[in-house]
């Protein structure tokens, strides 16, 4: 009987969780409850919806009208990459038993020894879930992460280049962060950081990768003077509102249970969500624009961004203001730092995802606290908690931006990384794919 | 035979349609257009990237009528077309040497 019986499977919620290990760790088998498995499941599927038709439709509308079909097509196939390599090996590394503190043991590559019965542990002792939900529920993340990265490179990359970079920045770059933060021998679990449901292993990382990305491959051409004005706010409004009810799953989904803290994710995500949205379009005014679609949909995401590593860490008064906060932050980067410092981060990968998963990761581990209403996970004082989250946020900086550079050049090395300018020009959706997103 | 091009505001295309019903036109051809004149065009800001598009959108009308009937089609476009708004639009009147019907093979007046 070999039972996924450590804490493999847990994010890293605090050690009060932890100390209690032992006593269950030699016990009897873990209990499966039937609900909190229907709840993973639908959870999985939730994450799923995030990605395609959520972000396809959210970037896709960003884009003009020539490149929408590239946008769609490289997001799901980035996707389904992804999740195969995540069956194949991307499951092991991050979550496989062994290994040391940056990437786990590879016995369980190909899935070996993941059948029908074997469990993977909740933060509950003696609850578990089927392991094949935990794999699929972790492959979304994978999934979803990696296309992320791709807000900052569309409308130039090629297609081949992009499931090259896939391949390579999954394996050196997210599946060992996900393991240091979420695996209970991982480097950053073992400092005691707190990420709820992925701020640094998804949104840092996939925001500080997009940033190296775009910085490699360079500008559009005629950015920043020609005319891009997003082609479709109205795809743009249906993928924000596909992604706010998908990010559920992701975030009340990470208590890997049907309960409490799993309700606090859940309340956490409506409020933070709801005041960083206003809270974009309060900074338009504040800057003398008007309040527009496009700041409410970027403050909604700014928000859920700044709210994942806190969703069960916060208070909901305390996921208010750190969504308003880094909301405001984020306006700041996108509309002001991306033009003063030149780079063509074409969909904002890095200003809402990276800046706004910094302000969530750092601000965890201040609306964690009991005086801020937080639930105290953790057991360190502020101060000691934000170190701790300053190391992982710096980690996780340097980690993304050297494992980008190699994922990048190897697929500039494979594919040639860019499509000729008169492909550019013309459009990627007829250049790379042969198709036109809209005719007649 | 005159053919009249009017470029006019959007939603000034119903008023100038009923306006030329009245007048006795019982057919024209309507296209969306963009294009710039004296009216400026407006700001557009995405995630702080202003952009200024002096490409304003416009309606432009086709209509081919008997010579002596132009004079009341432009009075009555200019008429109901008017906002006394910079931007109303312009109306430019040619001359047409032939027409045709082409379900029938009439020409001219007979095609109208």
């Amino acid at each position: 009987m070999k039972l996924t019986y450590r804490l493999s499977a847990l994010p890293a919620l605090g050690f009060g969780l932890f100390a209690a290990l032992p006593a269950w760790a030699q016990g009897a088998a873990p209990t499966v409850d039937k609900g909190d498995t229907a709840w993973m499941m639908t959870a999985t599927l939730l994450v799923l919806m995030m990605i395609v038709p959520g972000l396809a439709l959210f970037y896709g509308g960003l884009v003009r009208a020539k490149n929408m079909l590239s946008v769609m097509t490289q997001i799901g196939a980035v996707a389904a990459l992804a999740m195969l390599v995540w069956v194949a090996w991307g499951y092991t590394e991050a979550f496989g038993d062994g290994g040391n503190a940056i990437v786990a043991g590879f016995g369980k590559a190909f899935l070996a020894g993941v059948t029908p019965a074997s469990t993977a542990a909740t933060f509950t002792a003696g609850v578990a879930i089927p392991e094949y939900v935990f794999v699929c529920f972790q492959m979304t993340f994978a999934a979803i992460t990696v296309a992320l990265v791709l807000g900052s490179v569309v409308e130039r990359i090629k297609f081949a280049a992009v499931m090259v970079f896939a391949v390579v920045w999954l394996t050196i770059v997210y599946f060992p962060i996900a393991h240091m933060v979420w695996a209970s021998n991982g480097l950053f679990f073992k400092m005691g950081a707190l990420d709820f449901a992925g701020g640094t292993v998804v949104h840092i990382n996939a925001g500080v990768s997009a940033l190296v990305a775009a910085l490699i491959l360079g500008r559009r051409i005629g950015y920043p003077t020609e005319y891009m004005p997003p082609h479709s706010l109205t795809m743009t409004g249906i993928g924000t509102g596909l992604l706010w009810v998908g990010w559920f799953g992701f975030n009340a989904g990470s208590a890997l249970e049907a309960n409490g803290s799993a309700a606090l994710a859940m309340i956490n995500t409506f409020v933070a969500t709801a005041a960083a949205g206003l809270a974009w379009m309060l900074a338009e005014r504040v800057n003398g624009h008007k309040g527009s679609a496009l700041g409410f949909c970027s403050g909604i995401v700014a928000g859920l961004v700044a709210v994942t590593p806190a969703a069960g860490n916060s208070g909901p008064f305390g996921a208010i203001v750190l969504g308003a906060v880094a909301s405001v932050i984020c306006y700041y980067a996108v509309s002001v730092l991306k033009p003063r410092l030149g780079y063509d981060d074409a969909l904002d990968a890095f200003g809402v995802h990276g800046i706004g998963g910094m302000v969530g990761a750092i601000g965890t581990g201040v609306v964690n606290a009991a005086m801020f209403g937080g639930p105290a996970n953790g057991g360190k004082t502020i101060g000691e908690q934000v170190v701790v989250q300053l190391a992982t946020v710096g980690t996780t900086i340097v980690w993304a931006a050297i494992g980008t550079t190699i994922a990048v050049f190897v697929a500039k090395a494979v594919t040639g990384l860019r499509v000729s300018p008169e492909v550019e020009r013309e459009g990627l959706d007829l250049g790379e794919h042969g198709e036109r997103a809209y005719n007649g | 035979m005159k053919l009249i091009i009017a470029i006019i505001k959007p939603f000034k295309l119903d008023e100038v349609r009923e306006a030329l019903t009245e007048v006795g036109i019982a057919g024209m051809t309507v296209t969306e257009v963009k294009g710039f004149g004296r009216q400026k065009g407006q700001t557009e800001i995405y995630r702080g990237a202003e952009y200024s598009t002096n490409m304003v959108p416009k309606t432009r009308i086709e209509i081919v009528c008997p010579a002596e009937m132009a004079d009341r089609v432009v009075e009555a476009i200019q008429a109901s077309a008017n906002t006394g708004a910079i931007g109303d639009g312009k109306i430019f009147v040619l001359d047409v040497t032939q027409a045709v019907r082409i379900r029938t093979g009439e020409t001219d007046r007979n095609a109208l």
